[in-house]
């Protein structure tokens, strides 16, 4: 079997600007997300009255319905709607419908797994419902929630694979037209496995990292 | 002189449940009462009331002349003037120790920091914690964290502090220091509310027991008379119980099987 190293050394320029583009639209997507989330868990955590069962119906929508699935539909049946977008915007609306519902789970059991006993507490030396919210739940729940807030902005970006479906030229998409052009099929996958790995390992040891400085400061071990 | 605090016809109920009963109590400025009662009585919840952490159902309920039971209470405001020292101390974990102790004096009376910092490290330092101010709560055991639960609540320069059960899950050894801490609040003349397991403690501290039974106050006694001489006959029962682990005689035989 022959392996072409000199053919998988060209095609790196064109990979330099995949990666930028996969970077970009995982990046997008996850401040997008999470000012989603922000918004849907403080709905959920007030239970903001008819709002709150509206966010309930949209989380269940999202995270039970395939990304692809959710990708097609903006791409490809919100524009009989009279609704066209670019396969950029669909990517970023696709992801962050998804990840929008993930990381409000995320931000509402964080603040649900501060105990109780915290508020009355709080409560006990006089504290208002908003200073009990800035000073004793967020701090905590934020804390509470970076393990599980962190894996899924890893996660997140390595689903921003999934818009190579909608013609967006991130690594996946990339790869496969390099396979379609010149038949170099492993190669190309072997080169598209190692820049996963090389974007995304460094990315989570460091959110590891990140995680146990912020715990750190935080309760001081 | 007026009662600082007065139950009159005090209600409480959880639901169906009647957990406090036509409750009348008047506790005098400088006062120490101790609660006692078998579990579920209902002396936990009387304390809470008094701090607004539960609604009572009707009666009356006074602090200094003030009457609480009203819509208009500010509870952010009486609950500046009743401390609370909760069993499991909750002190909030992702601060250290100094600003555990600062955040009610700062954000909530808006004191200044200089003023309410010089309070804070001498109330530590009476309760010789003085070298953990900048610990975390974690770092601490919990006889620490539940001396530093108590300084929180000085702090506030309450009127009146409130102890639900406050020793009940410390290891033996860490319950003298927590005890001395309160005994050193009763001889300053502080007005106490107290609810304990810790008989000889009570015995000691108290100026009036006030013995509980299924949301009633069955009896109020000095203490002297109540651990001799018991009026009810369920707190005869009850200190008997009590009296028994004492004088449990030492097991002589064992079968080995």
């Amino acid at each position: 079997m022959s392996f072409d190293t000199a053919f998988m050394l060209s095609t790196l320029p064109a990979f330099f600007k995949a990666v930028g583009v996969t970077l970009q639209v995982g990046v997008i997507a996850i401040v997008t997300s999470l000012l989603v989330a922000l918004l849907n868990a403080t709905i959920l955590v007030l239970r903001t009255p008819y709002l709150w069962r509206l966010v309930k119906g949209y989380v269940e929508l999202a995270r039970n319905t395939p990304l692809l699935i959710q990708l097609f539909f903006v791409y490809f049946a919100l524009p009989s709607l009279g609704l066209k977008v670019s396969g950029f915007a669909a990517a970023i609306i696709t992801l962050t419908f998804m990840g929008g519902a993930y990381l409000t789970e995320v931000l509402r059991a964080g603040v649900e797994a501060v105990p109780r006993a915290q508020l009355e507490s709080g409560r006990s030396i006089g504290l208002s419902e908003g200073q009990l919210l800035r000073h004793v739940i967020l701090p905590q729940a934020g804390i509470l929630s970076l393990p599980a807030l962190f894996a899924n902005f890893v996660f997140l970006l390595k689903e921003t694979t999934v818009v190579s479906a909608v013609a967006v030229p991130e690594i996946l998409y990339t790869t496969k037209n390099y396979i379609a052009l010149y038949y170099k099929t492993y190669e190309m996958l072997a080169v598209l496995t190692l820049l996963c790995v090389l974007i995304f390992l460094p990315l989570s040891l460091l959110l590891r990292y990140l995680e146990r400085r912020l715990q750190h400061g935080q309760f001081g071990h | 002189m007026n009662p600082l605090i007065e139950f009159q016809g005090f209600n409480k109920f959880f639901g169906q449940h009647q957990v406090l009963a036509d409750i009348d109590l008047k506790v005098q400025a400088g006062e120490v009462v101790v609660i006692l009662g078998p579990s579920g009585c209902g002396k936990s919840t009387l304390l809470r009331c008094l701090n607004g952490l539960e609604e009572a159902q009707g009666g009356s309920l006074r602090l200094d002349g003030q009457e609480l039971l009203g819509p208009d209470t500010d509870w952010r405001q009486v609950r500046q003037r009743v401390g609370m020292v909760f069993q499991s101390y909750h002190l909030f974990g992702h601060m250290s120790v100094i600003d555990n102790l600062l955040l009610g004096p700062l954000k909530v009376q808006k004191r200044e920091r200089r003023e309410a910092q010089a309070q804070a490290e001498a109330l530590l330092a009476r309760v010789g914690l003085l070298d953990k101010r900048d610990a975390f709560p974690r770092q601490l055991s919990g006889g620490q964290q539940q001396r530093i639960a108590i300084v929180r609540s000085l702090c506030m320069n309450p009127q009146v502090m409130l102890f639900d059960e406050v020793t009940a899950a410390l290891d033996p050894e860490m319950v003298k220091e927590v005890l001395q801490v309160i005994q050193g609040l009763a001889r300053e003349g502080m007005t106490l509310l107290i609810v304990t397991h810790e008989m000889a403690f009570a015995r000691a501290v108290a100026d009036r027991i006030v013995f509980m039974e299924a949301g009633r106050i069955l009896e109020q006694n000095h203490p002297e008379r109540f651990f001799t001489q018991p009026q009810s006959a369920r707190a005869q029962q009850f200190l008997e119980k009590f009296s028994f682990v004492e004088s449990l005689p030492k097991t002589l035989h064992k079968e080995l099987s």
